[in-house]
């Protein structure tokens, strides 16, 4: 079930090889211990061969010491190669969702990628080491030390002929019988936090409509829930101990019995009977760990499952037919029948049959309601999804032409949900441009209206935001990305919905700008707003996924009914 | 989410205190515990004279047999039942204290739980503002999990370890003093190795943690923002940045690791060591006759049975006192003060009879009243009208920030009040003051001309709706959420509340209307229909005073208009209180409100205000420039 995964142990690889053989080394000479004992007892002490008794119990030392070392040495090395395994997966995972398109992403989504890179990656370190190490150990241990049983005394031996199947089985029933109901619990679980999750975000609701009790009694039932199943699963899972105890504690009867028997009738000696109990020890014990770890080990799998889902996932945009001389030379861009569908289902499409073409340097209002597919559409520009059918032309080229860091570089986006990342102000406006002077950041600002409330900031450019521009507001944090989308310099520069927390008059004069500043640049604004688009050189108006209208505000005040419409639902409070 | 697996390995705060009140949660099963106090006992004990009954049955029934051809095995029969007898006493003990430990477990853990959501849900809004959902959320999942482990595991390991610890000692005293004194030598370096590994352990698991909670923090924010990753094409610099917190992580787990892989087979052989010691050093006493084979046998079977114990105590002392650690996180959330309720005026259903006068109905009448206590034990009742009152309200959410500053203002029963002005200028904080989400230390804020301090306040928050700006909903259906209003609402009422809110025809489209379960805070629905349900749940909920929040920020200019007309008859007869960024909503309110830095700098109604040619004006044509 590593299989796949192996690669990613890289320079770690020899760690992992060499931790199972030291492993074997150490569990040989720890078997041959208590061997070594039984000759001091029935040689050294029978004979009174003092001499004898020290060469044997120094060689006793040595040996454990040596043990001791190589313990350490696989403990160390265990501990190398599996932490060494975690961050190549690690690195391999995120360098992976690096690559992802958009489409990838919304598949797995956000949560779940990062659970994937999280615990999943701890679930699978943590096995990986058990493989290689007690994995390793456990059957060894338990094949060496029946071995050596059976070397002093063959007929004893066939007590664990009994032993370990009946052990094996009793462990293996539990397993099996307790996995589904670990499952149910884990479930429990899950609704239980979900109940309180739920309650953390929505508190205020909760406590605006009094639903305090009705909440409470929500959770005391899920609590409970939890409770009886946590009982259900651990209550089989409590009968191995007493099962291990219980075979243990038969054998070590029967060794001694049958054992004892066969001292008094001279075909053993006393001193093989303790190292006989030893082995009987290690053989029962290195079977429950190994029953153990089969389980974790199990159930890391779904992890591991995971972690490989990622990994083998197609990414759905790539850029390797690309022209990679080829540049984008101006912001002209051309919808040619384009049509979208998130499924990529031509019976479910968001968009259908677009057509239009913009200038360079235009500035283009694009209005629609809720999920008529306003953001789709503009996504298409910088490729972030690939059209089902139809083309879309960027300075003259296919998108699908470019090398995609070239087209991103030309066409900047602001998106909804903006981001700002922890940091300074600066570093977040630098992801525009690595290289932007003080000036170009300033202007940059200006131009967004957001050098006068950066400035009012004790620190100015340097104050740092927490995660998520936390620190922040929403209209400035809306006006800080399209600063930071401006210092691409960009051809084409998308605002979707980038102003909504803006008030009015600062958006007027947002867009006073670009037309000022940036006048090469082709802007594409989608908007609530009419007032956003009113003075556009075209306004597009969507409806259902399909063009509805294209023209001037005044054209389409005379030709598009939705156009007129929204126009009047938003006058009507006004005038 | 990932946080929750950053488990510090702080030490707790207050060791005794903590200890002292997980005692008394666990008090509850005081019986119980004895039982598996004396079932360990029995377990561990079991194994100690077992191991030592291998004495007598090599000395006196093996040994002076040997080579016998008519062996008596009658005494040797006897010990092996008398093994068995032990032994299974010994089953019987691990078992009950298994089965009884998961009891205690489970039931305390439930009451934990139960015990911190109910003072969770009486908290104030406060205490959600300064705490994350994630260190909240941590609370249940982490610490409560460290807990479980503590109790299911910790206690019991080291009651039966230190058991087995010291009853191994005094049996090998009183077997063999002499090879005691040898096992004494190795017992203190094994101490003594797992004193210094396990604590090196701890402080690299610490460094772990901490390099843990920076990777997961980066995986967490870029992830997040990996649409803007990509759009900004900063791929290659985000995985230079992860490289290099992901190689401090790697050298920092490298050694945390390290440690803690080591210590078993130091352990483990460090007890060979000594078991050969002892066969050696016991050989030769055996040989020069100062001790005997059956002696020699189980002594060197409680050398084996040192070191396992001894690792034992020093993990699970780790563990356990992680588990403190979290239980005092627990406690202290259950020692924050619950709001503060001392309002003792109570929301009835209320009739009048026929001189006027309000009585107390016990039945709805479409009339409410507030009864309230006086001092000399009687009663009166006053019309639930909506009248609101601020004086002079001055607030701040932080001690030296004050956010609304000297306010006063007057909704009289029935009127529309409108809040207009930029973000943070303090409009949504009014309506936190008068549905007391929270307090307000200077002024006074009257309800039907009683102070809303002496209102109980679930009643005052029952007798206002909210739409909040965020609007939740919650797992469970969309009839459930809309319910959620009011429990007792028919499912005809709620299909009329979402008719009213224009909810009604995307609920059709849903899979299976009203009957599609939501899931994670309504995720498959768009923001706009979330406040289309929300504007339901007000409208089922059926209060004389309602508070929106831009509670129509999300739903596009159509589709408000086509809502217009549900508002309008959802806010008919009502106190109304709107926050609205779009001025087109709220032109017909009774009063506007602009507010700017915590202050009303205008009032009055839409014509007023434009007359006034001030902010109001400005804000309104600013948004007119189409006109």
């Amino acid at each position: 079930m590593f299989k796949k995964l192996l690669p990613c142990l890289g320079k770690y690889k020899k760690y992992a090889f060499l931790t199972p053989i030291f492993v074997v080394v150490e569990v040989i000479l720890e078997v041959f211990i208590p061997f070594l004992m039984a000759r001091i007892v029935d040689v050294g002490i029978k004979n009174g061969d003092t001499e004898f008794i020290i060469r044997t119990g120094i060689i006793m030392i040595i040996m454990a010491l040596l043990a001791l070392g190589f313990g350490v040495l696989h403990g160390r090395f265990a501990a190398v190669a599996s932490v060494g395994f975690a961050k190549g997966i690690r690195k391999k995972l995120f360098d992976k969702i690096q690559d992802f398109s958009f489409a990838n992403i919304d598949k797995f989504t956000t949560p779940s990628l990062i659970t994937r890179l999280t615990t999943d990656v701890t679930h699978a370190q943590h096995s990986f080491m058990m493989v290689i190490r007690i994995m390793v150990r456990s059957p060894i241990m338990l094949i060496s030390a029946t071995i050596m049983s059976i070397t002093i005394n063959r007929k004893l031996s066939l007590i664990f002929l009994f032993a370990i199947p009946v052990l094996g089985l009793t462990f293996y029933l539990v397993a099996v019988n307790a996995f589904p109901r670990f499952k149910a619990m884990l479930k429990a679980y899950d609704n239980m936090n979900a109940s309180v999750q739920e309650n953390l975000i929505a508190i205020r609701t909760v406590k605006a409509f009094v639903r305090d009790d009705y909440e409470n009694k929500k959770f005391i039932d899920a609590a409970e829930n939890v409770r009886l199943a946590q009982k259900r699963a651990e209550k089989l899972l409590i009968w191995t101990s007493p099962a291990m105890q219980l075979v243990m504690y038969a054998c070590i009867m029967a060794v001694s019995w049958f054992g004892g028997n066969m001292i008094i009738g001279g075909i053993m000696e006393p001193g093989e009977l303790f190292s006989y109990i030893t082995y009987s020890t290690q053989i029962l014990v290195s079977l429950m760990i190994m029953s153990w770890v089969f389980v974790s080990v199990v159930l890391s799998r779904a992890s591991i499952a995971r972690i490989v889902e990622i990994l083998d996932e197609k990414i759905d945009i790539t850029d390797e037919e690309s022209n990679n001389k080829l540049e984008v030379k101006d912001g002209s861009v051309i919808f040619e029948n384009v049509s979208f569908s998130y499924s990529k289902d031509k019976n479910n499409l968001t968009l259908e049959n677009c057509n239009f073409s913009i200038k360079s340097g235009e500035t283009i209002g694009i209005i629609g309601g809720t999920g008529s597919g306003k953001t789709t559409l503009v996504q298409l520009i910088p490729r972030l999804y690939d059209v089902l059918e139809g083309r879309i032309l960027v300075g003259g080229h296919d998108v699908r032409e470019y090398n995609l860091k070239v087209l991103r570089d030309a066409v900047a986006m602001v998106l909804q949900k903006n981001v700002l990342f922890s940091g300074t102000i600066k570093e977040n406006l630098k992801w525009g441009n690595e290289n932007a002077s003080d000036e170009e950041i300033i202007e940059a600002c200006k131009i967004a209206q957001a050098y006068d409330f950066i400035m009012s900031f004790p620190d100015g450019f340097d104050t740092q935001l927490g995660q998520g521009g936390v620190n922040l507001s929403g209209g400035q944090k809306q006006r800080l990305t399209i600063a930071r989308a401006l210092l691409k310099k960009p051809k084409v520069l998308i605002l979707d919905d980038s102003t909504s927390a803006v008030d009015t008059a600062t958006d007027r004069k947002i867009r006073e700008n670009l037309r000022k500043n940036v006048s090469e640049t082709t802007v594409i604004i989608i908007a609530q707003r009419i007032a956003s688009v009113i003075d556009a050189d075209k306004i597009i108006v969507i409806d259902d996924g399909k063009i509805n209208g294209i023209g001037t505000h005044e054209e389409l005040l005379r030709t598009n009914s939705i156009y007129r419409e929204v126009y009047e639902s938003q006058k009507k409070g006004v005038a | 989410m990932s946080r929750r697996r950053q488990r510090g390995f702080l030490k707790p705060k207050n060791l005794g205190k903590t200890f002292g009140r997980f005692l008394k949660y666990i008090s509850d099963y005081k019986l119980q515990l004895i039982i598996v106090g004396v079932a360990i006992l029995s377990s561990s004990g079991a194994n100690i004279v077992g191991v030592y009954l291998l004495k007598p049955i090599i000395n006196e029934y093996i040994v002076p047999f040997i080579g016998s051809k008519n062996p008596d095995l009658t005494g040797f029969i006897r010990m092996i039942l008398l093994l068995g007898i032990i032994y299974l006493t010994g089953i019987l003990g691990t078992y009950t204290y298994s089965r009884l430990m998961l009891n205690i477990s489970t039931g305390t853990l439930k009451r934990l739980r139960v015990d911190m959501f109910t003072h969770m849900e009486k908290l104030p809004v406060k205490f959600f503002d300064t705490h994350t959902h994630g260190e909240l959320m941590s609370r249940f999942t982490n610490d409560i999990d460290a807990l479980r482990e503590m109790i299911s595991n910790g206690i019991p390991n080291i009651f039966n370890s230190t058991i087995t610890v010291v009853g191994v000692f005094i049996m090998m005293l009183i077997l063999s003093p002499l090879l005691t004194i040898l096992v004494v030598f190795m017992l203190v370096l094994m101490l003594f190795t797992v004193r210094k590994i396990g604590g090196r352990s701890a402080m690299y698991f610490m460094k772990q943690q901490e390099a843990l909670g920076k990777v997961n923090g980066y995986i967490e924010e870029m992830i997040e923002g990996q649409k803007v990753v990509k759009v900004f094409n900063r791929e290659e610099k985000i995985k230079d940045g992860f490289e290099e917190l992901n190689e401090t992580l790697r050298a920092a787990s490298t050694s945390a690791h390290t440690f803690a892989g080591i210590l078993m087979p130091i352990m483990g052989n460090l007890s060979y060591v000594q078991y050969a010691i002892t066969a050696a050093a016991g050989a030769i006493m055996a040989v020069n006759g100062i001790i005997d084979i059956g002696t020699i046998g189980s002594f060197l079977q409680y050398t084996r049975s040192f070191s396992h114990p001894i690792t034992q105590i020093s993990q699970q002392m780790n563990s356990i006192l992680n588990a403190l650690a979290g239980l005092e996180r627990i406690f202290e959330i259950l020692d924050q003060e619950p709001e503060e309720d001392a309002g003792s005026a109570e929301l009835v259903y209320a009739q009048k009879d026929r001189d006027g006068m309000i009585t107390e109905a016990s039945e709805p009448t479409g009339m409410w009243a507030w009864k309230i206590k006086n001092g000399d034990g009687t009663v009166s009742y006053i019309e639930l009208k909506g009248d609101v009152r601020l004086e002079n309200v001055t607030f701040g959410y932080v001690e030296n920030k004050t956010v609304l500053k000297g306010v006063s203002l007057y909704a009289k029963p029935g009127q529309k009040i409108a809040f207009v002005g930029s973000t943070g200028a303090g409009k949504t904080t009014v309506t936190n003051l008068i549905n007391r989400f929270y307090d307000v230390p200077d002024g006074k804020i009257k309800y039907d001309g009683i102070d809303i301090n002496q209102i109980k306040k679930s009643d005052l928050r029952r007798s206002m709706a909210m739409v909040l700006q965020d609007t939740h909903l919650f797992t469970g259906t969309v009839m459930d959420n809309i319910r959620y209003g009011r429990l007792d609402a028919t499912d005809q009422e709620c299909i009329q509340a979402a008719k009213l809110a224009n909810a009604h025809s995307f609920i059709m489209h849903l899979p299976e209307g009203y009957n599609t379960l939501i899931h994670a805070d309504g995720s498959n629905l768009s923001q706009g229909q979330r406040q289309l349900l929300a504007i339901a749940r007000a409208a089922v909920a059926n209060p004389p005073v309602l508070i929106l929040d831009e509670a129509t920020s999300s739903i596009d200019t159509r589709t408000e208009a086509l809502i217009q007309k549900g508002m309008d008859k959802l806010m008919e007869g009502r106190t109304v209180f709107v926050i609205a960024h779009r001025l087109s909503t709220v032109r017909n309110a009774d009063a506007i409100m602009v507010i700017e830095n915590g202050e009303i700098i205008e009032r009055g109604n839409h014509d007023d205000l434009m007359a006034l040619k001030g902010r109001y004006y400005q804000l309104y044509t600013g948004m007119l420039e189409l006109a």
